[in-house]
């Protein structure tokens, strides 16, 4: 494993970590996008380059700034000042714990069994948009119809209640 | 000799590598091109400060810097000296982290996105096949910076200017890749080196730039439109609007992190201008067949400059636009424009070649810009100008 | 050991991790920021197994990641959209204030 792997893995990995932890939520916010990044140098590293751009461009381009539009929105802005846990944070912690556990259990004892082409897939952009248009294009327009209904949904969703309100 | 004047920089390259051991010379090749990145920019943006300086001013029936060197050609260095010599002011309640990396994220997002450019023959920094995706994607990133500079600030002037300047950043953007994606479908690849050499080709002379196509120069004013408002420059300068939030989101910033800003702000004009060289001006091929012998950086590079000229030119003339006219422009103008302009660089492709598809494409287009710059403007009613009085 | 198993368990790390942020914190958004982090890491998986299984030129698992990156963005969306109402309605965004069903 080399060590850009690790440097990767890790700046993700406390990018998680601080977005669960941190108080405020706009930091959270933040640190989630440290994640984001992270998670695109990794694509960048398994010789993703296209989802590795995509990931940027969609994640951090986009639904990070969503996310601190909503925080801003909602004024979540301050630190709160009573408890950022909820009642039963223990419960969740278990389980989160117990899932991490049985999913760490199956990839270490499938460990020989585990696929490992070496090879670098020779795969181009050219490739990439001729799946997209051949093998794969009902997922395509089914995509493509689903953002344009949830592009709709989210206009209605959030508008309706300023409209009652009047 | 002309092929060693223009491929002078590749040749010093490899010359100043050759004296190290061999398993030396890769990463000193990439540290030598990152070197010469960040001086090149950096100079090429001192040089822009002095055109917009004088420019701007001469628009404005004035004169502009004249004191500190010849005609002011050395004031980009005292402003550099200005700037990291004043006191870093950082307000009390602000955030102090975020306050911090916030200049620091423009200007790396600014300058990993320069990477990908071809500035001429053999001379792009990465080349990658997904070159264009890549540099969209770290414009994306320049998003985040501004908000947080506004955020961190805790001033309300600050966060209005920075939630303004994400709402247009972000409506921009759609313009800035579907007109690209008319460009990236007739080359058939996302890479800036193919573009460009599917764009250097010439009949009679001329040469097969985008721009002279009718789909290519419709492309190209869209992605103009929206580069200036990407980069936030005039008409589209309502974030930093000098004359009503102070500086928008950074007003609290001061001394080496506002230079970080200032510079951020004008090498990302140069790197998109440099994209919307590639893209449609044909990047560092020459404009006529028998100026090939002048090296191609040259040609990259005054295209660059005189993209910046044209920024500079617009900024002295348009007023600003509203918050909401400037949004309105981008879904209900633009928009819609550039999604008839992929259909017509389409209907391009598919038709022959000859003159027939010359006139339909550029008659499609020309209805199709009258008919919608008519609905727009039909609603405004230019009568006689009326007054009402505070009373 | 193999590159393979470490990618899947940054992936497994990320996703109990977002598991954890999901179920333990009050605030609605900070829900939806432990959704996205386990979306991320179900398409960390996924590029992890196509990079290293056999036919990685069938582009499967590429192509799963980037459907999954297009309909997580949709769900960010409406989720926000969600949560932009419900603030509207409850003045609140706290989820243990929201523990009844009559509006």
């Amino acid at each position: 494993m080399s060590f850009a792997f690790y440097v990767i893995a890790a700046l993700a990995v406390a990018g998680g970590l601080a977005a669960i932890l941190l108080k405020n939520t706009v930091h959270c916010a933040l640190a989630l996008t440290v994640a984001f990044a992270g998670l695109a140098m990794m694509f960048l590293e398994l010789d993703a380059q296209f989802a590795g751009f995509a990931q940027i461009l969609v994640y951090v381009g986009a639904v990070a700034i969503l996310i601190v539009f909503a925080i801003l929105l909602t004024r979540n802005a301050e630190t709160p000042k009573d408890g950022v846990y909820s009642k039963n944070w223990f419960v969740g912690l278990v389980i989160a714990a117990a899932v991490f556990a049985v999913l760490g259990w199956a990839v270490l004892h499938s460990m020989r069994v585990l696929p490992h082409e070496t090879a670098v897939p020779a795969v181009t952009v050219l490739d990439i948009g001729n799946a997209l248009m051949g093998r794969y294009v009902l997922p395509l327009e089914i995509v493509a119809l689903l953002l344009t209904a949830a592009l709709i949904g989210a206009v209605i969703v959030a508008m309706h209640e300023k409209e009652r309100a009047k | 000799m002309i092929e060693n004047a223009d491929q002078i920089f590749v040749l010093l390259k490899h010359w100043a590598v050759g004296f190290l051991p061999a398993g030396w010379q890769g990463i000193a090749g990439v540290i030598l091109s990152v070197v010469a990145i960040l001086v090149v920019f950096p100079s090429l943006f001192a040089v822009a400060v002095w055109m917009e300086r004088k420019g701007l001013a001469r628009m404005q029936n004035r004169i502009g810097p004249n004191r500190v060197g010849p005609i002011g050609l050395l004031q980009p260095i005292a402003d550099a000296v200005k700037s990291l010599t004043k006191e870093d002011i950082v307000p009390l309640r602000a955030d102090a982290v975020v306050h911090f990396m916030a200049p620091v994220a423009l200007v790396v997002v600014v300058f990993m996105g320069i990477a990908v450019l071809p500035m001429g023959r053999n001379m792009t920094f990465v080349s990658m096949d997904a070159g264009l995706l890549f540099f969209f994607a770290m414009g994306a990133s320049t998003e985040l910076s501004v908000f947080m500079a506004g955020w961190s600030s805790r001033n309300k002037y600050s966060l209005l200017g920075a939630m303004r300047g994400v709402a247009q950043m972000i409506s921009y953007e759609v313009p800035l890749l579907m007109s690209s994606v008319a460009v990236v479908m007739i080359t058939g690849s996302l890479s800036l080196d193919k573009i460009v050499e599917a764009q250097n080709q010439y009949t009679w002379g001329l040469p097969h730039w985008y721009i002279f196509t009718p789909w290519g120069l419709a492309a190209f004013l869209m992605y103009a439109t929206a580069a200036t408002a990407e980069t936030n420059r005039s008409p589209f300068d309502l974030p930093e609007g000098e004359s009503e939030l102070v500086a928008g989101y950074f007003t609290e910033y001061s001394g080496f992190k506002w230079a970080l800003f200032f510079l951020g702000e004008y090498v990302g004009m140069l790197s998109i201008s440099g994209l919307g060289t590639t893209l449609f001006l044909g990047g560092w091929s020459s404009p006529f067949a028998f100026l090939g012998w002048v090296p191609s950086w040259f040609w990259f590079f005054s295209k660059v400059m005189m993209s910046i000229a044209v920024f500079i030119w617009i900024r002295g003339t348009l007023p600003r636009l509203r918050q909401d006219q400037l949004m309105n422009f981008a879904w209900k103008f633009v928009i819609p424009f550039t999604l008839l302009d992929l259909a017509v660089a389409a209907l391009w492709r598919f038709m022959s070649d000859g003159w027939a598809r010359w006139v339909v494409c550029s008659a499609i287009l020309l209805l199709a810009y009258a008919l919608m710059g008519g609905v727009s403007m039909s609603r405004k009613h230019l009568g006689l100008r009326t007054y009402r009085y505070a009373e | 050991m193999n590159p393979l198993a470490g990618y899947l368990l940054v992936a497994a790390l990320l996703f109990a991790i977002g598991l954890a942020g999901a179920l333990t914190r009050r605030n609605a958004i900070l829900v939806l920021i432990g959704i996205e982090l386990m979306l991320n890491a179900a398409n960390l998986n996924l590029i992890a197994f196509w990079r290293y299984g056999p036919h990685p030129e069938a582009l499967t698992g590429m192509m799963f990641a980037i459907f999954s990156i297009a309909v997580a963005a949709a769900e960010a969306a409406v989720g926000l959209g969600l949560v932009i109402s419900i603030y509207r309605h409850a003045k609140t965004t706290d989820l243990d204030a929201m523990n009844r069903m009559k509006g």
